[in-house]
């Protein structure tokens, strides 16, 4: 509810014969009041936790910076920046971070387009299978990584168990133990925790579509697939462009299952950009590299939304 | 018109508050790090931070034992400590170095360069007692010591010894004495995989970690190297470097070692052992521990331990893991913090605590009510204390030891040689020694 809102309903409720009428210059004034200081503790919060540090981090990108306490930092201009864009490793965790989000995402929007359909149908107890698909989001991502981690466990992960017992392979596998494999490993753990978030946004958007267009579509003798080209798929581009930017934007920026399955290896398989920058600044304490890469990291999440916006934007049906 | 004019105005003011407050913040410097002389000695009372590893060594049941017993002799002071996993033990410290969040950090051995260098521990030499430097072992000194001074107390001596089960061992009819060079364990290791007994008679831990360069360091001073030369370049390229590699490379090609190797962590590896899976590993002195107790081991009994196995130079030096308490150096209880680790790291308190962390102290190895607690281990850490192996002593370790960690994983891997992958180890590591 925004401010001027709140400002009609106090009106209304605490003064009902002078609704309607212009507040006095000097009541504007009280109420502004108010407002700054209802919002200033939020505004501290704010400025405290997102705007400082990101100032902080952007002085930070322009100095060589080697230690958390240094008090020797000389002006390198954007040498940080050149260092970071002549990087080998840097490209490299780029190339990953950029396979695992497209893998990821494109993962989490099939999958939780069958599961949004599957919960948007006529079912008896519903409620229940929807509750019970949301448990992979609610889990916290650390256990959902050390879950995973034990699944893919060379001597006693359920994955070998199964795949052994079903003939599928001889022996057991060490998941985690090929970069390449590894990486899919990683991304395999992140659909499984994401697809509820997209089945549900999905899903939002499927029980808005009118009965009376799958009917229409009916009559026309439409088939399924048809219904679903021309008449589901029109509709739910609101939300799956809601679904593409946040999730293309939160796979970008993966860190902790990285962090909490393989720590990057092997061979820096599995290292992304986002880990790259972490190790960079607080492993080899070179804050100033550091900063440089998030910024970096930020101007490719901000292009990647602006395309991605830009794309959708085109479609009629497109809220954004 | 006017009302776009005062926006802009608005907006501009706002900018200019939001620069100065941050500069206001940073104290005008761009890590917000002081050149001030502020008093941090504190009056020797009070509560205090400490932060400390959980993973091999002394158990966090230990430490607040040892916590309950220095509270007891110093009623004024309390101490509140954190456990982190040793993974995270640097970065830990390093993000809260700025707010002076731990008083006392735990310390391993190859960062007192990277953090006396950089600021973010104090030097205690002059709180640091001359007869010190005589009692304890030298090998336990080299974790709290950088050029000449000490930024922290040795708490424990430590190194990789050679566990093994003897039931395997002696059902394929082998003794502990074909153990006692890498080609007999080699030898041994392929009948037990041959009996069937397990199907990978070795355990490594060979993750992308430091973990990993324990590892390799122990196997090259086995084949009689050194990290680095005079100059303090690295040279594992030339002759030991690379036969180290090699042998690792060759022992999973074999089947002898399990592939799984280059997942684990040391906890993996003993836990492999432990369950039975594994006959033969490199450990820390705490796994003897471990392996016999039966609420986390199926082998108890079965562990024997013995000094790390010789290779092809007749030399077997274990790889210094030593551990430290050292102060934060925004710690404003600094008194206090130098009283908890006096404590800590006083004779009587390792000697109670020696089934879990070997002591620093010269005089508790000869002193038989000591010894008896742990024979085994004392037994081996004895003759691996000797001669230990140094990771290269630079300021900038960390980024030297993720190169390495990276290229011995390609060749492990098979993705390079091993001439390759130290090759690029090499030119990488020089470029970034400074």
């Amino acid at each position: 509810m925004s401010v001027a809102s709140v400002k009609t309903v106090e009106k209304s409720e605490m003064h009902p014969a002078q609704s309607g009428k212009p507040a006095g210059p000097r009541k504007r004034e009280k109420q502004g009041r108010l407002a700054f200081w209802l919002l200033l503790p939020a505004g501290l919060a704010v400025f405290g936790v997102i705007i400082y540090p990101i100032f902080r981090t952007l002085i930070i990108s322009f100095f060589q910076v080697n230690s958390a306490l240094a008090t020797d930092t000389p002006f390198v201009g954007v040498d940080n920046y050149v260092h970071v864009l002549g990087s080998a490793s840097f490209w490299e965790s780029m190339g990953r971070t950029l396979y695992f989000t497209l893998l990821s995402t494109a993962l989490e929007l099939a999958f939780g387009l069958i599961v949004a359909g599957l919960l948007n149908a006529k079912l008896r107890a519903r409620w229940l299978f929807r509750a019970v698909v949301v448990i992979p989001w609610a889990i916290p991502t650390i256990v959902n990584a050390a879950m995973w981690k034990g699944i893919f466990s060379a001597q006693y992960g359920a994955l070998n168990a199964l795949l052994t017992q079903l003939g599928i392979i001889k022996e057991y596998q060490a998941w985690l133990g090929d970069p390449t494999t590894a990486l899919n490993m990683v991304v395999l753990a992140d659909v499984w925790k994401t697809t509820p978030l997209v089945a549900f946004f999905l899903l939002a958007g499927l029980t808005s579509i009118p009965a009376e267009l799958y009917e229409a579509a009916k009559l026309d003798r439409a088939r399924w697939p048809r219904i679903f080209r021309s008449v589901v798929l029109p509709m739910l581009v609101p939300s799956i462009s809601i679904v593409l930017v946040l999730r293309t934007v939160e796979a970008f920026k993966v860190f902790d299952i990285i962090y909490a399955m393989t720590r990057g290896g092997p061979v820096n398989g599995t290292q992304t950009v986002a880990y790259y920058a972490y190790t960079t600044a607080f492993s080899d304490q070179n804050f100033g590299v550091g900063s440089a890469l998030s910024y970096i990291i930020v101007v490719v999440i901000l292009a990647l939304s602006a395309i991605y916006l830009r794309l959708l934007r085109r479609s009629e049906m497109s809220l954004l | 018109m006017i009302d776009s004019t005062k926006r802009i105005h608005r907006t501009t003011v706002g900018f200019a508050l939001l620069a100065s407050a941050a500069l206001m913040l940073t104290g005008c410097s761009v890590t917000g790090a002081g050149t001030s002389t502020s008093n941090y000695e504190g009056d020797g009372t009070g509560t205090i931070n400490a932060l400390f590893m959980k993973q091999a060594g002394y158990s966090e049941s230990d430490v607040a034992a040892m916590i309950k017993g220095f509270e007891a002799k110093n009623p004024k002071i309390t101490v509140k400590p954190t456990f982190v996993a040793y993974e995270a033990l640097h970065d830990k410290i390093v993000t809260s170095a700025p707010a002076g969040t731990y008083d006392v950090v735990h310390l391993d051995v190859i960062w007192p360069a990277d953090f006396a260098s950089k600021g973010i521990i104090t030097d205690v030499t002059k709180r640091f007692p001359d007869s010190w430097k005589t009692d304890m072992l030298g090998g336990a000194l080299t974790s709290a010591e950088y050029k000449g001074k000490y930024y922290g107390v040795p708490w424990g001596p430590s190194t990789k010894l050679f566990f093994f089960n003897k039931d395997m061992v002696a059902a394929v009819g082998a003794s502990p004495s074909d153990l006692t060079t890498w080609n007999g364990v080699l030898t041994v290791a392929k009948k037990i995989k041959d009996a069937g007994i397990v199907k990978y008679p070795l355990a490594w831990s060979w993750s992308q970690s430091e973990a990993l360069v324990c590892d390799y360091a122990q196997l090259l001073g086995a084949f009689g190297g050194q990290f680095t030369d005079a100059s303090g370049k690295l040279v594992i390229n030339k002759g030991a470097g690379v036969e180290a590699l090699a042998w690792m490379k060759k022992t999973i090609d074999d089947g002898l070692t399990d592939p799984a190797s280059v997942t684990f962590l040391e906890d993996d590896a003993d836990k492999s052992m432990a369950a039975g899976k594994t006959a033969m590993e490199l450990n820390w002195e705490s796994t003897f521990r471990d392996q016999n107790d039966p609420s986390i081991s199926k082998i108890v009994g079965q562990a024997a331990v013995m000094p790390t196995p010789a290779g092809p130079s007749g030399d077997h030096p274990g790889v210094n893991g030593s551990m430290a308490l050292s102060i934060g150096a925004k710690s404003t209880h600094q008194l206090a913090a130098w009283k908890f680790i006096e404590y800590m790291t006083s004779q009587s308190v390792q000697e109670e605590f020696v089934k879990s962390s070997m002591t620093n102290w010269k005089s508790s190895y000869t002193k038989t009510d000591v010894t008896v607690s742990n024979p085994d281990v004392f037994k081996a850490a004895g003759v691996a204390y000797d001669t230990m192996v140094l990771r290269p002593q630079v300021p900038n370790y960390n980024s030297v030891s993720q190169t390495l960690q990276v290229e011995i994983q390609n060749a492990l891997l098979g993705k390079k040689t091993p001439q390759q992958a130290m090759d690029d180890a090499v030119a990488t590591a020089n470029a970034n020694l400074g």
